[in-house]
């Protein structure tokens, strides 16, 4: 039984995920609030604080309440000051962002006062949830809950360290970091590395234990490896951020250090891939019938192909070639689009319906549409990405007879200009897909009467 | 200072060992085959969820 705070929490929720889908910056008008260097952290910060973030906190409520059968801690003025004060700290950073107010770390640009109050409502996320473990009647703690709580611990951890700052006046937005030089970029890469290893990954693993057995009705294929999983991406995702730092002021120990548990990350992913697919044995035939169930697969599908495409980056020879160049976004979306977007459509065409108490989303056909209108447009922008990188890696190391660099750098921009369209084709494909998959959630929501769609293989055993 | 300095060293390389028969202690206990019953049951929560 769900109780009644938590509909208004997860609703609430749902509701914010389908509007940051919905934020897609792509035009400058001239103007100093929209230029790329103020929007690219807003998209960045919408796409994995608000869309994902909300996302997270949406589920993780929903499966430690499921999973520890017990209410959530604190209630329901605790459950909604959490979301609505971690809507409020993604408000004050965003609209910080157009006004020019960063501290200019990656992933990382909210000032210190945002920083202070996302503090406080992460503290507060952390209680909520370690208190619904603690009061659980459930005797064994799942392990989907492992990953959800590492990852709250974790980000608090970072998020502390890395935005030690000094303030300078009470009432300005300037702040000054307590870490300097070659320290300073250490840490900022200890914490930017591990916000992709515990909020991009581990979060969402913690996502993809609980919905795909719900989704398939099986339980996972091996929980022994999923304890495996869990530990070695635990020890061993914190050591990868030197990578990041390839070929600069960082001791060379420490590069090497970051390249070697960056390959040994190989091990835990395709440990945690193979028991995501493998949950499937014996129910392959319900991808033919659930795209909901589709797009989870095929995120574990590329949440493997983006974390072995990874640590071959980190390797410092191809790391050189990749560096600084367009490689990386391509890396970076296949990550973040086909692996963390589609294992959140996947848990949301499954959480939906569960939530509003409907038998089905309202419309199958369109969420099978979803799932190949972004697929493609998912492959457009990585297959344009590696083709841009790459050109561009070997454009700006390439030397003529005499010893001179071969090309100028707006020569490697003008070359690029192609492959930006198409990427840009590609993104507009993919948020096509979204808004597809909020006109179905609105239909749902308000209760319209689900299509009656008979799948083609049951209509041909019924003729 | 200088004891200090050999102190810290020493905890650090131990803390290392420390890390790795941590791990592989829960290695042995996630693949130990008395568990594996115990392990199938945990692994139905989430299917028992409805109540």
């Amino acid at each position: 039984m769900v109780l009644t705070m938590f509909w208004g929490v997860a609703a609430f929720t749902a509701g914010v995920v389908i509007a940051a889908q919905l934020v897609w910056p792509q035009l400058s008008f001239d103007s100093e609030y929209l230029t790329f260097g103020r929007l690219r952290p807003l998209h960045t910060s919408a796409a994995i604080f608000a869309f994902g973030g909300t996302a997270l906190i949406g589920t993780s409520f929903h499966v430690v309440q499921r999973t520890c059968r017990a209410q959530l801690f604190g209630g329901a003025p605790l459950g909604w000051f959490i979301v609505l004060g971690y809507q409020f700290f993604i408000v004050i950073a965003a609209t910080g962002y157009l006004l020019g107010i960063t501290q200019s770390k990656e992933y990382a640009e909210p000032e210190w006062y945002a920083d202070i109050w996302l503090t406080i409502v992460w503290v507060a996320y952390l209680i909520a949830y370690l208190g619904t473990v603690l009061k659980r009647e459930e005797p064994h703690i799942y392990v989907a809950n492992w990953f959800y709580l590492a990852f709250i611990i974790t980000i608090a951890m970072l998020h502390i360290v890395n935005n030690l700052t000094m303030p300078v006046s009470f009432f300005g937005t300037k702040s000054y970091s307590a870490w300097s030089g070659v320290q300073d970029a250490m840490i900022q890469w200890w914490y930017g590395h591990n916000a992709v290893g515990f909020f991009l990954t581990a979060a969402f693993l913690g996502m993809m234990y609980y919905f795909i057995p719900k989704a398939a009705n099986r339980p996972v294929y091996s929980y022994r490896l999923s304890i495996v999983h869990f530990w070695s991406l635990v020890f061993i995702y914190i050591w990868a951020g030197p990578h990041h730092l390839h070929y600069t002021s960082l001791p060379d120990w420490a590069q090497t250090l970051g390249m070697v548990f960056s390959v040994m990350l190989w091990m835990p992913s395709w440990g945690g891939m193979i028991n995501g697919l493998m949950t499937l044995s014996g129910a392959w035939d319900k991808l033919r019938t659930d795209p909901g169930l589709r797009f989870s697969v095929t995120a574990v599908g590329f949440y493997g192909m983006a974390t072995f495409e990874g640590p071959v980056m980190s390797i410092k020879a191809v790391n050189s070639l990749s560096h600084y160049t367009d490689w990386t976004i391509g890396h970076v979306h296949s990550g973040a689009l086909g692996w963390v977007a589609f294992i959140v459509f996947g848990s949301m065409y499954y959480l939906v319906p569960v939530l509003w108490k409907r038998p089905a989303m309202w419309s199958t056909r369109l969420i099978g549409w979803h799932y190949w209108i972004s697929t493609l447009g998912i492959v457009l922008y990585i297959s344009s990405m590696w083709v841009s990188g790459i050109m561009q890696g070997l454009m700006w190391r390439a030397y003529d007879e005499l010893g001179f660099l071969q090309y100028s750098f707006v020569e490697t921009v003008a070359a690029m200009h192609p492959f930006y369209f198409i990427r840009l084709l590609g993104g507009v494909l993919f948020l096509s897909g979204g808004l597809i998959m909020a006109f179905n959630m609105w239909r749902t929501v308000r209760g319209d009467k689900a299509q009656a769609v008979v799948p083609a293989a049951t209509a041909a055993v019924a003729a | 200072m200088s004891t200090l300095v050999s102190i810290g060293e020493l905890l650090s390389t131990l803390w290392t060992v420390w890390a790795v028969g941590l791990f592989a202690g829960i290695g042995y206990w996630a693949l130990r085959p008395g568990n594996r019953q115990r392990f199938e049951r945990d692994a139905q929560i989430p299917l028992n969820d409805e109540r």
